[in-house]
């Protein structure tokens, strides 16, 4: 049984047309799934699904077995999923420790062990502390937000284009971050346009065009397969 | 060495504590509008009338003690009945809250429309106020009036000027004090009050980090009238209470909050001491103090006064029109309007 699952998932934002069409997304415990796809394939679209700012016409989304299609975006976070949006993913004007804080809000044990794990992972957000989350880096202002989200001890961690807008040495580090994540037993979706590099870390992929599954299959198998190269991967 | 201690003290007496005590007011005043503005997201133009709301239920509360014979010996009884005071407009504001800006909140109407809302609830507030105490002004103060009197000066320093301090002065900047430390140690150390940042910060990273943003609203209205209510209550203890004063705080008020940067508390504190000490330093007489500071012959004869104090809300026009101009987002790079 796969740990987190979106079946068939067909619907778009409030009234408005549908932009997922049957779309199928999986992604199982200490594995990283990842999707990729032309630009308005629904990429963002189907991540938010799971986190249910979506109105799902048809589908379901299950959580270890549980169904939380229905489930409000609030009390999803309480089950264990949490999402780091592309941009103003961090509180600019509170200080990293601040930020961290924050992403614990809604915990009531003492989560300094968790706090300690994120500055092992990311040594750079222990030396910054003290220091304002908007005066970081792009690369550093990343691993602040995926800090802040995995601080509410999520079993799932749903990252928006984690490497946009950050420079091609600080991506390949983004990502070597993210395969320690996955290392501690979460499981990670994420979608990405840097789709060679992303589909090398992942366990699965997913291409997404006009909001239905093109091709899936592990991120290496993708990378072999001759049409994903040349219609998404540029050769 | 002997006149200019003796113009040192007429300065102090004059201007620096009357500066002082108006400032530590418009402080109290502009952190409501800043609080509102950074967790709401609108310029509350009510913020004048919830002061004088806020008084109004202190007077009310004051004179019901006092005709129990209840009193605070030395401070004025108005201290005693400041609790209240704030509970009624915490209760007042929430009430706002759920039957005017809620509707426009889960609208997710713009800022503008807020305005124009919080516009409409301010004839309303100040229509209460006058069918609760009238249109009259209204002195409440009692106890010792002063805190240093002059007669204990003069004996103490021995010069012929005295510097005079009320116990109303003395009360507004020790309670400011108070208040300000304490509205900054809840915003920087406690969780709800780093949550209050973190929601003014960024709403929707604060709705994925589970942090409830009906109870957030709610603090900042019980924030707002507590320090709405006793920045009222001392500006009337100082000056007497006047209905329109309230209302014409409403300028200096915003002018503190732009000067400081809006949205920023420290900003609006510092905006507020800005507003008031240029106010009274533009609008004193001056005459006095250089009297003993020149020598004889060149003595003025007029009273040196750069600006009459019909004009005093001029300066704050001024000073916001500078502001807007030259640096909009204010001294502590707020957010512009």
């Amino acid at each position: 049984m796969t740990y987190l699952v979106g079946e068939n998932l067909t619907g778009g934002y409030g009234s408005g047309p549908s932009i997922l069409n049957g779309c199928n997304i999986s992604v199982d415990k200490g594995e990283i799934a990842v999707i990729v796809g032309p630009n308005g394939a629904g990429k963002s679209t189907a991540m938010k699904s799971f986190l249910g700012l979506l109105n799902l016409k048809e589908g379901k989304v299950t959580l270890d077995g549980k169904d939380i299609t229905h489930l409000a975006p609030q009390a999803r976070i309480g089950e264990g999923i949490a999402f780091v949006p592309q941009t103003e993913n961090v509180f600019v004007s509170m200080t990293v420790e601040e930020n961290l804080e924050m992403g614990a809000f809604l915990r009531t044990d003492d989560y300094q062990d968790t706090m300690g794990q994120i500055y092992d992972l990311f040594p750079i957000l222990k030396e910054k502390r003290y220091q304002l989350a908007g005066q970081l880096s792009g690369g550093q202002r990343q691993q602040v937000a995926v800090g802040r989200a995995m601080m509410t001890k999520p079993t799932v961690l749903l990252l928006d284009e984690p490497t946009a807008g950050v420079s091609p040495i600080v991506m390949d580090e983004l990502f070597d971050r993210i395969l320690e994540v996955k290392s501690t037993g979460m499981a990670v979706l994420m979608v990405e346009q840097n789709a060679r590099q992303a589909l090398e870390i992942a366990d699965r992929g997913y291409v997404l065009v006009m909001g239905e599954n093109k091709h899936t299959g592990s991120g290496q198998a993708l990378l072999a397969d001759p049409i994903v190269r040349k219609s998404f991967l540029g050769g | 060495m002997t006149d200019f201690l003796n113009a040192l003290v007429v300065f102090a007496n004059f201007v620096f504590i009357p500066a002082l005590t108006y400032g530590c007011q418009l402080a109290l005043g502009s952190l409501g509008v800043t609080m509102i503005y950074s967790v709401l997201r609108f310029s509350n133009f009510a913020q004048g009338e919830t002061m004088a709301f806020g008084t109004v239920i202190t007077i009310m509360m004051t004179w019901w003690l006092q005709s129990l014979g209840v009193s605070l010996g030395p401070l004025p009884t108005a201290l005693l009945a400041l609790p209240v005071g704030i509970l009624v407009t915490s209760w007042l504001l929430l009430a706002t809250d759920r039957y005017v800006y809620r509707y426009y909140r889960t609208q997710r109407s713009k800022s503008i429309t807020f305005v124009m809302a919080s516009l409409g609830v301010m004839f309303i507030m100040n229509g209460l106020v006058r069918l609760l105490l009238g249109p009259n002004d209204q002195n409440f103060a009692d106890g010792e009036r002063f805190f240093l009197t002059a007669d204990a000066f003069r004996a103490w320093s021995g010069l012929d000027e005295a510097l005079v301090i009320r116990t109303s002065q003395a009360l507004t900047i020790l309670l400011a004090l108070i208040l300000v430390g304490l509205l900054f140690w809840f915003l920087q150390r406690t969780k709800t009050g780093k949550a209050m940042r973190a929601y003014a910060d960024n709403e929707n990273l604060a709705l994925l980090s589970g942090i409830n943003p009906d109870r957030i609203v709610r603090i900042t209205w019980i924030i707002t009238a507590a320090l709405a209510t006793v920045a009222g209550v001392l500006y009337g203890l100082d000056k007497g209470y006047k209905p329109l004063a309230y209302y014409n705080l409403l300028l200096p008020i915003f002018a503190a909050v732009i000067v400081g940067g809006i949205g920023k508390p420290i900003g609006a504190v510092v905006g507020g001491f800005i507003i008031a000490f240029s106010e009274v330093i533009v609008t004193y007489a001056y005459k006095k103090v250089l009297t003993y500071l020149l020598p004889p012959d060149l003595a003025p004869d007029g009273l040196v006064q750069l600006l009459s104090t019909e004009y005093k809300f001029a300066v704050s026009f001024v000073i916001l029109v500078i502001v807007l101009l030259v640096k909009p987002t204010g001294i502590f790079k707020g957010k512009v309007l």
